[in-house]
């Protein structure tokens, strides 16, 4: 903890406070009580220490969620969350709740084990208590003193908003505005914490921001943030989410990531998203409602890789503005729908500048009863002479009551514009299986084999000891998912 | 090794075979020919377990164990090998890959360790050179954009690397030009000892110029009507099938 200010001091504020904000926290459980309004608001700003503009755009943020209404275009249907029903702030996992592993669910570290996860890291994410020297919080240390060494700042947002407030105060909301949808208004107003990544001019961060990022954001709360800047010419590759299941409590996550790019300047963000998906029945899991987009100045690239197994509902659409000229938007995605699963995922790619270009390339796997949509956007504005696009969809089918939908938007303003969109549809055949079976392959494995095939594509963008554990992870969101 | 007693097999409610008696020894090599429709892939079908079918009569015996309960990946496992007449495409899944996997799978199932990488390239340098296959074409997505020609080679070079004890060439011959013939059939035969069998099945005599049988056995609206040496081969091509159908149904 950098601040000086304590949970003491907080409780001594809140006490005499208590009658202004009209509530009354148990500060035992570190946990405010359910309900939005001004004054929780405000008193998330306060807790985090933050400085009055920081608590002033909330409040806006706020103001305009109140005028806003959930959307429902997405096709996905869900009980709508009862936004008066949440608490929105919980102290993200101070005392741990297991002390060994023995205490945790044997079928969730069966899971780490399928995928690989060392011990340790098992420990930490299902919030096992470790002795401090364990060599995690080491290697989190030497990543840290490195990125340091290049001028690299990466830490939490709460702490950006302290230490590097110029930053924060110019670029968050600048590519994601708080009124820009329902949930990111609602991001806005309470977000819990995040992350934050600037890398200097010309800096080429040498590291995967991803083993770093595994070890130390597990268990982050159900509002991120997420603000990177890569300043010119300069370069990162950043990896969010694991391959661990993620067995939150929290119902409604709505995160918001902001990644500016400028000029010549290039942002590689992988995602793998896991989260518990609710039961074979369709009960429970989570819904997760993102808002996800990047700005590329001149030159600048942004590339946006996911690999979507988890959550009951998903409503993800990782977009470029592709502003300045010769930028260049991509968009890969895996997305897998089992059971009751329902996923609206896709991207927007928006060309102003001229000479632009995207490429996305969306693979949709659906098993059980799930419904899997490619929702995507390409939008050509007046002035992008020369724009490009190159979008394919494929979906795969595995049983005969799941659904694939492509919902594909084209919108093209300038007549110089080149704009190709393929699609495909298939399904997983007996006669693939038993070619399979015939090999000595069964019919588990085969699956995997065909999806990883399908795959192929998008998982070859993926930082490559990620891509391991993120074949692994097809396996094991479709086992059973046949025969 | 392989005894086919008595088999009766449908599809959805459709009998397709109806009393099939075969015996096929180790070192042996046997042809089943016969007209469209007669069975001879579902007879091939059975015996990999394809499990669309039925067996609702007769037995299946393979080294003398009983295999209708047994999953198509554990008669693989046991040694049974299908040629395909028309493989199936797996987009994305090269064939090193597939076959890497193949054989690791079948490893597994008898309790030993993955094959070591060296060992594994080793394997597929041999074996693509007795197939006379460009090791280009294994990288390339299993059967996707293939030829009928390179479709079926693949298949034998499958075959070559998992070494079965019944290899079954379900119309191995279909779409091959003369050239592809003689190094599919070459491939056949090197690999051919006296510890395996081979079932060849086929409409025309003209792979069995290359693949010589021991016995050949005709199908007909699912039984083995007649079977003789190789001489009954050449009288089908000569005659055609149709006094076999008069002679069934005098």
């Amino acid at each position: 903890m950098s601040n000086k200010y304590t949970e003491d001091d907080l409780r001594e504020e809140l006490k005499t406070k208590e009658y202004e904000y009209g509530f009354y926290t148990d500060i035992e459980s570190d946990t405010f009580p359910v309900g939005l309004n001004e004054d929780i608001v405000k008193a998330i700003s306060l807790k985090k220490g933050e400085p009055q503009w920081m608590t002033d755009w909330r409040l806006e943020a706020f103001k305009s969620w109140k005028e806003m209404i959930e959307p429902e275009w997405a096709n996905v249907s869900y009980v709508k969350p009862d936004f008066q029903a949440i608490s929105y702030y919980s102290a993200p996992n101070s005392k741990p709740k297991y002390d060994s592993l023995d205490e945790v669910d044997p079928e969730l570290l069966a899971t780490f084990a399928k995928l690989g996860i060392s011990l340790d890291e098992q420990k930490k994410l299902s919030g096992v208590a470790m002795d401090v020297v364990v060599d995690s919080v080491s290697v989190a240390t030497t990543f840290k003193r490195t990125l340091g060494e290049k001028g690299i700042i990466f830490c939490s947002i709460s702490e950006a908003i302290k230490e590097h407030p110029e930053l924060v105060k110019k670029y968050i909301g600048s590519v994601v505005p708080q009124k820009d949808n329902f949930y990111a208004a609602l991001n806005s107003a309470v977000f819990s914490d995040g992350s934050f990544c600037y890398i200097p001019k010309g800096v080429r961060c040498p590291m995967e921001l991803s083993t770093y990022f595994r070890i130390n954001q597990a268990g982050t709360g159900q509002f991120e943030r997420t603000l990177v800047i890569a300043d010119e010419g300069s370069y990162v590759s950043y990896l969010e989410g694991c391959t661990a299941p993620s067995r939150d409590e929290n119902q409604l996550h709505a995160a918001v990531v902001e990644l500016i790019a400028l000029d010549n300047a290039e942002i590689k963000y992988s995602t793998v998203q896991n989260w518990y998906p609710g039961n074979a029945e369709g009960k429970g899991g989570v819904y997760n409602f993102v808002t996800k987009r990047g700005i590329c100045e001149k030159n600048a690239k942004i590339s946006w890789t996911q690999v979507e197994t988890g959550s009951a509902i998903t409503w993800k659409y990782p977009s470029c503005i592709l502003k300045g000229d010769n930028s260049v938007g991509e968009f890969y995605s895996i997305a897998v729908t089992n059971n009751y699963q329902q996923a609206d995922t896709g991207t927007k790619m928006i060309h102003l500048g001229k000479n632009t270009k995207s490429t996305i390339i969306s693979k949709g796997i659906s098993a059980g009863k799930s419904q899997n949509s490619y929702r995507g956007l390409v939008k050509i504005s007046p002035n992008a002479d020369n724009a490009r696009n190159f979008s394919q969809c494929d979906s795969l089918l595995m049983g005969n009551d799941c659904g694939a939908h492509t919902f594909p938007y084209i919108e093209a303003k300038n007549k110089t514009a080149k704009i190709e969109h393929e699609a495909t549809t298939s399904k997983i055949g007996e006669d693939q299986i038993f070619y399979c079976n015939q090999r000595g392959i069964n019919t588990e494995k085969a699956i995997a084999l065909i999806v990883n095939g399908f795959s192929k594509d998008v998982l070859n963008k993926l930082p490559m000891e990620f891509a391991v554990e993120a074949k692994k992870l097809l396996e094991i969101s479709l086992e059973g998912s046949v025969g | 090794m392989l005894k086919i007693e008595n088999l009766h097999a449908s599809i959805d409610d459709k009998s397709i075979l109806k009393g099939i008696n075969l015996e096929i020894k180790a070192g042996e090599v046997h042809a089943i020919m016969g007209p469209n429709g007669s069975g001879k892939s579902t007879l091939a079908s059975v015996v990999a377990g394809k499990e669309e079918y039925e067996v609702t009569k007769g037995t299946i015996l393979f080294n003398d164990e009983d295999i209708e309960d047994l999953a198509a990946e554990e008669r693989a496992h046991k040694g049974i090998f299908l040629s395909f007449q028309y493989p199936v495409e797996i987009p994305g899944v090269s064939v090193t890959n597939f076959m890497k996997t193949a054989i690791n799978e079948t490893r597994k199932a008898k309790g030993l360790d993955e094959m070591p990488a060296k060992d594994m390239l080793k394997l597929i340098r041999e074996k693509s050179e007795l197939l006379e296959i460009d090791r280009k074409f294994l990288s390339r997505s299993l059967n996707e954009g293939f030829s009928g020609g390179e479709k079926k080679r693949n298949e034998i070079f499958q075959m070559a690397m998992l070494e079965p004890k019944l290899a079954i060439l379900d119309e191995t011959d279909s779409g091959l030009d003369i050239d592809a013939l003689r190094i599919v059939a070459n491939g056949v035969n090197k690999l051919k000892s006296k510890d395996n069998a081979v079932l060849v099945i086929t409409h025309y005599q003209r792979l069995l110029d290359y693949i010589v049988p021991d016995f050949v056995h005709v199908l007909y609206d699912g039984r083995i009507v007649k079977s003789g040496g190789k001489e009954l081969a050449h009288e089908l091509e000569e005659k055609g099938y149709d006094w076999i159908k008069e002679e069934v149904n005098a």
